[in-house]
């Protein structure tokens, strides 16, 4: 028992910590830029998907480096031609145009490497056991994964705290039309953030695309997850999606290793289980099998007792 | 003894720490015509804000026609007699002129939600919005998109819309801003011909039209009324002169 | 969009004229009656088998297209979940349908989609309840993520959803009236256009109502509407609503269509087709969501006999619109009404002149593109096909360069004629309305 929570807990923080380095990305150019990123979870299966390509021809330590440089490469092109050209338009377009960016994503994606799974391993040098948990191995990768997403935060929290150009970034959050006047090229850290969040994701993707599965339709599984964790955490709060990132993860992560149902829960006090029909699925559904849909529940709740999220400031 | 249109009874707002409006109280009688001026970050906006519900007072309460209407959302304060105008131009940019009007007349003549009924068999609706229409001097452009108007015709269409609910209390924010001299004295003209019988509270820089329009005048500086009074003692006010009006050259 | 030409058409008494009267009312008809014929000759014109399941394809997305522009187009409410509602009136009305076969209720076929209609209400009204406490941007992730619970909810609430497979139903076994037992498509066909027709009407006076005007009114500036009485809440509530009503007919009359309702027509899929659909014809008009459930219907159909990767097109196609053209084929059209209005027939002559002369390397980038993705997806994924393949009925071999060279050129050579073309037609275009102006017609 002890060892499940142990398990579980260490697979949930990283859980989390994944979808941190997505939502944090997200966060960051929804306060900056006023748009919502329908396609950053493409960002994450590109980087996904690169990384196992590049991976296949020079290696996993090169395609760690080359592939999220790419991938906020393409995020910047996106931004300079795409996104700063629909914005005159309005929000909605904006919105819309990254929500067909997204569906393009997914339909690139899986016209080059089909839909099917790609057999992206993790690599050699990784691919033992770091310590035992009681009688579990816990993966030496997995630990990898996890330093390497606390490593980046450390790093983008240097860099926005310490450096000008984070200076720069912190004020541009909420006030980009004083920052411009001050001298500075708004549209140029635009471009930058933009960049930056859509690698952080793409880190996101190279190193978690070894351990889950890396298939076309991974930023379709993932993407409403990621817009729940920033609408729980509250729009445009870094600490809200922090928070909500781990809530999240942990709670999908122990989901889905109870198998509890409410037959098991009220059956054992004795109450006669329904003849048939929809409380007959329900009674004999597991906590499990709802492990999915547990995010989307909380959204719901939040949603009903605290719509403006955990940490979350006015809407824009 | 009828109770005042609008009262505020030591009313208080703070932002985090700061504080804008400090314990303002104030009473405009019924069928009064009520100025507030003051130098500019004084609250005077805020002010509005609070009296016709965008902002909840932080301490206080606001009172319209005796009824304790504190902390009660926009729309149900409206629905009370009470509508305002905007400094900044706040209309419905992509909806016709007659658009405009017609939607803010709805409420007042009592279709609320109705999606039974076909608007445009509704006589009352049309006179209504055509009379209003006619009063701001919009009715030849009734069918242009409101966004594409002149600045001038665009503030018309905001009192239009302010006062198409036939609302007893009408809060006018800096209705002449950006107005020439010319068109400042038609505007003055128009608003005293259709707030004849009602409240109305303006804010106003332009001291000509203040002391053309209003009964009495409160003067705001720093969150505080420092003075509230009839426009010739007002004039005469030391306080005031310091704050703002300036002494006689 | 649709306020300008309405205004007009509905002119204020000034003119001395009743908004009522003989005139009038036909004038009111007139479009309705003109529908209705249409709706009703149209399988004599599309005579072949498969034209007719398109048609009635077309008109099961019409009223699903519509019903999201209620909320899009009228309310300013993006929602990443509309399927909920047409995918569960669906299911309802096929659950309704094996109950009315099973216990031989004296329900003929034709009504079944009133249950589709009544699931989508209902459901938009406690879903509702809950969505449309915000808006905007919030507003769409909430709607995506409820959107994700219903769809996931499909696979633990097996009895209702059916599992995998879903619940299929069987038409033909409701009680006959008029002899129709409606196994031929021809009589479904007719069934739906007949509920289209109803549909559109029912959603057009929406639009003519205080509660419509105000759902208008709520899109352009909700704070303004608060202050002239209306909570704009209530009024997005109440739109969410009847837009799954009308979403739920569309589902129903899917179920009748298909005699089959799975899980998909509730997902995100569904729900992004339908956006799609809607915006592309655009959300600015009335008529706008009925072109694009047209146009995408027919892509839909057309495009994937032609090539494997059709969605990609659809998608580029999308993305184009909302950088180009975000009002749509409607919004596009609409441009031109001034023209029309002031009568500028030549100009508009000269301006469609203009056009055509942009259309010929438009196409030619065009083909580019297309190449350049068809042969992508031939060495790829298809790969075990060999790498010869036709291309606009051309044999090439994907695996050479010389395909990949022609590509080039036709993209670079296209792209750069194309851009040449551009002040000719804006010169034809500020001509055109240069003229119109003069004639004093447009403002």
């Amino acid at each position: 028992m002890l060892e499940l929570v142990t398990i579980s807990t260490l697979n949930g923080v990283l859980y989390g910590m994944l979808l941190f380095l997505m939502a944090s990305g997200l966060t960051l150019i929804f306060s900056m830029m006023g748009v919502l990123n329908f396609a950053h979870a493409s960002f994450y299966m590109l980087g996904a998907f690169f990384g196992f390509q590049i991976s296949q021809i020079v290696g996993f330590w090169p395609a760690f480096v080359v592939a999220p440089v790419l991938v906020g490469g393409i995020g910047m092109l996106v931004e300079r031609y795409g996104l700063r050209y629909v914005h005159r338009h309005g929000p909605v377009a904006e919105l819309l145009f990254t929500f067909g960016l997204a569906f393009v994503i997914e339909e690139a994606v899986q016209m080059i490497w089909g839909k099917g799974p790609a057999d992206y391993r993790v690599p050699a040098a990784l691919d033992f056991s770091a310590f035992t948990v009681f009688s579990t191995n816990y993966p030496a990768y997995k630990m990898f994964e996890l330093i390497t997403a606390v490593a980046i935060f450390a790093a983008l929290f240097a860099v926005l705290t310490r450096t000008r150009v984070g200076l720069i970034i912190q004020a541009s959050l909420t006030h980009s039309h004083m920052v411009a006047m001050l001298g500075h090229n708004v549209p140029r850290v635009f471009m930058l953030v933009f960049g930056v969040g859509t690698g952080l994701a793409a880190v996101a993707g190279v190193i978690a695309g070894p351990a889950l599965v890396t298939q076309s339709n991974m930023a379709a599984a993932l993407g409403p997850i990621l817009f729940v964790v920033v609408v729980v955490g509250g729009l445009g709060s870094l600490g809200g999606a922090f928070l909500a990132s781990l809530l999240i993860g942990l709670v999908q992560t122990f989901a889905v290793s109870v198998n509890l149902s409410v037959a098991d829960v009220l059956g054992g006090i004795g109450v006669a289980p329904p003849a048939s029909g929809i409380l007959f699925d329900l009674w004999n559904v597991t906590v499990a099998q709802i492990a999915p849909i547990i995010p989307y529940l909380l959204l719901v709740l939040i949603l009903i007792f605290r719509p403006t999220g955990l940490m979350g400031m006015r809407e824009h | 003894m009828t109770a005042p249109a609008v009262e505020l009874i030591d009313v208080r707002k703070n932002f985090g720490a700061t504080q804008i409006i400090r314990d303002v109280s104030l009473t405009v009688p019924t069928g009064e015509r009520h100025a507030i001026i003051g130098p500019n970050g004084a609250g005077k906006s805020t002010l509005f804000n609070l009296i016709s519900g965008r902002l909840t007072p932080t301490s206080g309460v606001v009172q319209l026609n005796g009824e304790n209407v504190t902390g009660l959302p926009p729309h149900l304060i409206n629905r009370r007699g009470l509508s305002r105008s905007f400094q900044a131009t706040n209309i419905f940019p992509r909806l016709s002129v007659w658009e405009n009007i017609r939607c803010a007349v709805l409420w007042s003549l009592g279709y609320k939600y109705a999606f039974w009924r076909g608007i445009d068999g509704l006589a009352d609706v049309r006179e209504r919005t055509e009379a209003i229409l006619t009063a701001v001097g919009l009715i030849d452009c009734y069918h242009v998109q409101a966004g594409v108007l002149t600045y001038a015709e665009q503030r018309a269409l905001e009192l239009g819309i302010t006062i198409a609910g036939d609302a007893g209390i009408v809060l006018l924010d800096e209705p002449t801003a950006g107005m020439s001299v010319a068109e400042a004295a038609h505007a003055v003209a128009l608003i005293r011909k259709v707030t004849e019988g009602r409240t109305l509270i303006m804010i106003e820089h332009d001291m000509g039209v203040v002391f053309d329009l209003a009964d009495r005048i409160s003067v705001l500086e720093y969150g505080q009324v420092i003075a509230s009074d009839v426009p010739a003692r007002i004039k005469e006010d030391s306080a005031v002169q310091s704050a703002y009006l300036g002494t006689a050259a | 969009m649709t306020e300008i030409a309405s205004t007009v058409a509905n002119a204020p008494a000034r003119a001395g004229l009743s908004a009522a009267g003989s005139a009038a009312v036909v004038r009111l008809a007139a479009p309705w009656i003109a529908l209705t014929v249409a709706f009703a000759i149209l399988p004599a014109i599309f005579t072949s088998g498969s034209a007719l399941t398109v048609l009635s394809l077309m008109g099961i997305m019409i009223v699903f297209a519509l019903s999201y522009n209620m909320l899009l187009g009228e309310t300013g409410l993006l929602s990443f979940g509309h399927a909920v509602y047409y995918g569960l009136g669906g299911f309802l009305a096929v659950h309704a349908m094996n109950t009315v076969i099973h216990d031989r209720l004296p329900v003929p076929l034709p009504v079944i989609p009133m249950v589709g209609g009544f699931s989508g209400l209902l459901f938009g009204i406690i879903f509702g309840s809950v969505s449309t406490r915000r808006a905007g941007t919030v507003f769409a992730m909430i709607s995506l993520g409820l959107g994700e619970l219903v769809a996931s909810s499909s696979l633990i609430l097996r009895g209702f959803f059916g599992g995998e497979e879903g619940v299929s139903t069987n038409r033909t076994k409701l009680l006959h009236i008029f002899g129709l037992n409606f196994g031929p498509q021809i009589e479904v066909y007719y069934l739906i256009a007949g509920w289209c027709v109803l549909s559109m009407m029912a959603m057009y006076a929406l639009t003519r109502t205080p509660f419509g005007r105000m759902c208008n009114a709520v899109r352009e500036n909700p704070e303004r509407a608060q202050f002239v009485g209306y909570n704009p809440r209530v009024v997005r509530f109440i739109a969410f609503s009847l837009a799954g009503l009308f979403a739920g007919i569309a589902g129903g009359l899917a179920a009748v269509n298909f005699e089959l309702v799975n899980s998909a027509e509730v997902g995100a899929a569904q729900s992004g087709l339908v956006l799609l659909a809607a915006y592309i014809g655009g959300i600015g008009s009335f008529i706008g969501p009925v072109i694009g459930a047209v146009l995408v219907t027919w892509l839909e159909v057309m495009l994937s006999d032609v090539t494997d990767v059709w969605q990609l097109y659809f998608g580029l196609l999308f993305i184009g619109m909302v950088m180009f053209a975000p009002n749509g084929i409607a919004g596009l059209l609409m441009m031109h009404a001034p023209l029309w209005q002031a009568r500028a027939y030549g100009s508009m002559l000269r301006l469609a002149l203009a056009y055509l002369v942009a259309l010929a390397p438009a196409l030619v980038l065009l083909a580019g593109i297309i190449l350049t993705i068809e042969m992508t997806y031939r060495l790829s994924v298809k790969a075990f096909a060999g790498t010869t393949m036709f291309v606009f009925r051309l044999a090439l071999d994907a695996a050479s360069p010389m395909p990949w060279v022609a590509a080039a050129m036709l993209i670079a050579g296209g792209f750069w004629l194309f851009r040449m073309t551009w002040p000719l037609v804006g010169a034809a275009w500020h001509d055109a309305f240069t003229l119109a102006r003069a004639t004093g017609r447009t403002r």
